[in-house]
């Protein structure tokens, strides 16, 4: 069913379609559309057998899904950003009991200074709590991962995480195959929990757990997560044939044959990285790209053999932990092992800043030239930089540094323009 | 009406006598170990001795059980009752039991009954407990959401009036004057500083939710019967018991019934219903007493009086004797019921 659509619109279609019976959310951007969507098709009756519940705060949107999941209710939320934070604690949670809820990560920075546009740093905040994470490369992209993640949730017994780019995707109108409730029906079997709190099985569920055994119910966690790198190729395959078009994949190789310099990313920046593989590959340079759709579990053996050959592997990445670097290439480096690929990091694309083709290829030619540092924060305004530098030196009261910042952009613009 | 599975009787303590009479012959047994009782909180768990959050647990949960057919789930925020009752691979629960966190019992059980509604289980009621500090402190936001929406759940909080399980640090609901380990007996002021401290079942009043009522352990019965009373009702209800704790009261766990009800008696604690943000109904004092007789015994109000028990802070103790005061007009505790 092809539609010219709104990202956010087609997901709420897509989670529509997946018969959730409770709904749990909170209001932020960027995620809005979803759960506005969502709310909407309950309140007209187009979405029975389920419960929309406008919850308190995040905190209380992840706990509302935790209790329906606890009792086999298919589950699902939708948040961003701040949101992810201050829901955390049931973030973490969640996984920990091994409850299937689905959840849509409207990818956006984390403050402060308070930003609402996209990058990964929410996504990257919890890379270690458990969950399934999916990165959508297109409203396409997005719409299949969900459908595929309520299957692989429940075929496993770990919330899903589907991240697709906030602004980005969540707010871009364009051409999107939507499944139809036949198609879903056929992929997505009837919830059948592997727990549940049942008045005729009395059971008790989130018990204190000691050192005799906490190691091994963690290990188990991971155990259960990883299986997911054997199951999701599998689903994807029978996602594909239904739906006649290429679903999931945990790592997406493009035009990395013989290739000296391979880019890694995630989410929709890949489409620009694409468009810079080929003009390069156009101008005869041997560059490929990898796109990585499952982050967590992490696909480490299909990466190394993506990678494989490279001389140069270039981690374009949308978030960094501060005072180290990369997240994402540290973690492609660690992959890459005896490859023998160097594996440098570019930061790009924090707080919605635009992430132009131009730079990419910049970017590429720097690499293939071996010019390119191990770690890059591209497009850095280095004079704005500077200027805070000088106000700290010149003396202790500088002031806030975002504020001071914002003052001479303005500054700059105004000279700029006479 | 599904009947409730028989209760077999489990040795949790080898050596021990916690299982009490339920071993003996039925002609034997108290009304405490009656065959028909759930036994949902059941013998065996690790609670201190005296514990009234363990007493009024089980009778606020057996009587939801009775009330319900035995078709109910029951959330539970972090603290003492989780802890005590759950070391894994142990459990004293025997009703369906889930405990997420400590902020989020409110949340939680609102999802549970959604859930419940929605794979075909409507029957199925939902219980949520919590102590103080995750009703009043850290669970209070999820818990106004909760009563905002009027979700069909029971909110049971057991009041032992501070922080227990990480060791009696202060609460929101910790009483002026009281020694706690944030609120010492030191200084110029000791103990907690006096303030409007949060009331929670007045809060809960304001959302004019169905019901609202207050209980203590000294009273199992008016307990049961409130429990009961709000199980036949739908929408957010909520229950606050008030439950002395030796540990953290330092008083004897022979106790634990005594204090509680000095507590009502002394005009401290009011016993009230209310419904939909009016109160309807208040539990008269039979026999007033002055607060200083609730506050003699309990280590945590020691600093107040000397060596010889006279009152070393007559201001502090006037200052809780206004509270009581001001309690027994609120809520009419000595008038005469009209006949």
């Amino acid at each position: 069913m092809l539609q010219q659509v709104e990202g956010s619109k087609a997901v709420a279609h897509a989670v529509a379609m997946c018969r959730p019976q409770v709904v749990c959310a909170y209001p932020i951007s960027p995620q809005t559309h979803i759960i506005e969507a969502i709310g909407a098709k309950v309140k007209a009756g187009e979405l029975t057998g389920c419960e929309y519940i406008n919850a308190d705060s995040e905190m209380a949107a992840m706990s509302g899904v935790i209790g329906a999941s606890a009792v086999g209710a298919r589950a699902y939320t939708a948040t961003a950003s701040q949101g992810l934070l201050f829901m955390m604690e049931a973030v973490y949670n969640a996984a920990g009991l091994g409850l299937p809820v689905v959840l849509t990560l409207a990818n956006r920075a984390l403050g402060a200074p308070i930003n609402i546009w996209n990058d990964h740093s929410d996504a990257m905040s919890v890379r270690d709590a458990g969950w399934v994470q999916l990165f959508a490369e297109s409203n396409q992209d997005a719409v299949d991962l969900h459908v595929l993640a309520f299957a692989l949730a429940e075929e496993l017994s770990v919330p899903v995480m589907v991240c697709m780019d906030g602004f980005v995707l969540t707010h871009a109108v364009e051409r999107v195959d939507l499944p139809t409730q036949a198609q879903v029906d056929a992929l997505l079997p009837a919830f059948v929990p592997r727990q549940v709190l049942d008045a005729d099985a009395p059971l008790s569920i989130g018990a204190m757990v000691g050192p005799d055994a906490f190691t091994e119910v963690r290990y188990l966690m991971h155990a259960r997560l990883l299986r997911a790198l054997d199951v999701m190729p599998t689903l994807a395959a029978s996602h594909a044939e239904v739906l006649d078009r290429p679903v999931g994949g945990l790592v997406r190789p493009y035009r990395t044959e013989d290739a000296e310099v391979v880019v890694v990313a995630m989410g929709s920046v890949l489409g620009t990285v694409k468009d810079a593989v080929d003009e390069l590959r156009a101008d005869g340079s041997k560059v490929g790209a990898v796109g990585i759709t499952c982050y967590r579990p992490f696909p480490a053996a299909q990466l190394r053999s993506a990678i494989a050959g490279a001389r140069r592997v270039v981690v374009l990445e949308k978030a960094f932990s501060t005072g180290v670097g990369g997240i994402l290439s540290a973690e492609v480096a660690a992959s890459a092992g005896a490859t023998g690929a160097a594996v440098h990091s570019v930061i790009a694309g924090l707080g919605g800043r635009a992430i132009p083709g131009s730079t990419v290829r910049g970017i590429l030619r720097d690499a293939l030239a071996g010019t390119l540092a191990e770690l890059t924060f591209a497009d850095l305004k280095t004079e704005l930089i500077e200027a805070e530098f000088t106000r700290m030196a010149a003396g202790r009261r500088s002031g806030p540094p975002a504020e001071n910042l914002l003052r001479d952009l303005v500054a700059g613009e105004r000279r700029r323009h006479g | 009406m599904a009947e409730h599975p028989r209760t077999r009787v489990r040795f949790y303590q080898v050596g021990s006598f916690a299982v009490g009479n339920r071993l003996v012959e039925d002609h034997q047994r108290s009304a405490q170990s009656e065959r028909e009782r759930a036994n949902s909180l059941t013998s065996g768990h690790r609670a201190c001795a005296g514990c009234g959050e363990a007493l009024g647990a089980r009778y606020a949960l057996d009587a939801a059980m009775r009330a319900t057919n035995g078709r109910m789930v029951a959330v539970n925020a972090t603290g003492c009752l989780e802890v005590f009752s759950t070391p894994y691979p142990e459990t004293s629960w025997r009703i369906p039991w889930l405990h997420s966190l400590f902020a989020n019992a409110p949340s939680v059980a609102t999802g549970v009954a959604a859930g419940l509604r929605q794979t075909g289980h409507p029957d199925v009621r939902v219980v949520a407990q919590a102590g103080d500090g995750g009703t009043a402190d850290i669970g209070l936001g999820a818990l106004s959401g909760m009563f905002e929406r009027n979700d069909d759940v029971l909110f049971i909080c057991y009041d032992n009036q501070a922080y227990m399980n990480t060791g009696v640090q202060r609460s929101g609901a910790t009483p002026g004057g009281a020694r706690t380990a944030t609120t010492e007996a030191v200084g110029k002021h000791p103990g907690n500083p006096f303030g409007q401290g949060k009331d929670v079942p007045r809060i809960a009043m304001a959302h004019e939710i169905p019901y609202v009522a207050t209980a203590t352990v000294a009273d199992l019965f008016d307990l049961e019967t409130k429990v009961e009373r709000a199980m036949s009702l739908h929408g957010a209800r909520y229950l606050h018991v008030l439950v002395p704790c030796p540990l953290g009261w330092g008083s004897e766990p022979s106790r634990t019934i005594e204090l509680a009800r000095l507590a009502c008696q002394s005009g401290l604690f009011p016993v009230f219903e209310a419904v939909r943000g009016e109160v309807v109904a208040s539990t008269r004092i039979r026999r007033r007493e002055p607060v200083e007789a609730y506050l003699r015994g309990q280590r945590r109000f020691a600093h107040l009086f000397d060596r010889e028990g006279a009152v070393r802070q007559p201001e502090v103790v006037a200052q809780i004797q206004s509270i009581a005061d001001r309690n027994i007009e609120r809520y009419g505790l000595c008038e005469v019921a009209a006949s």
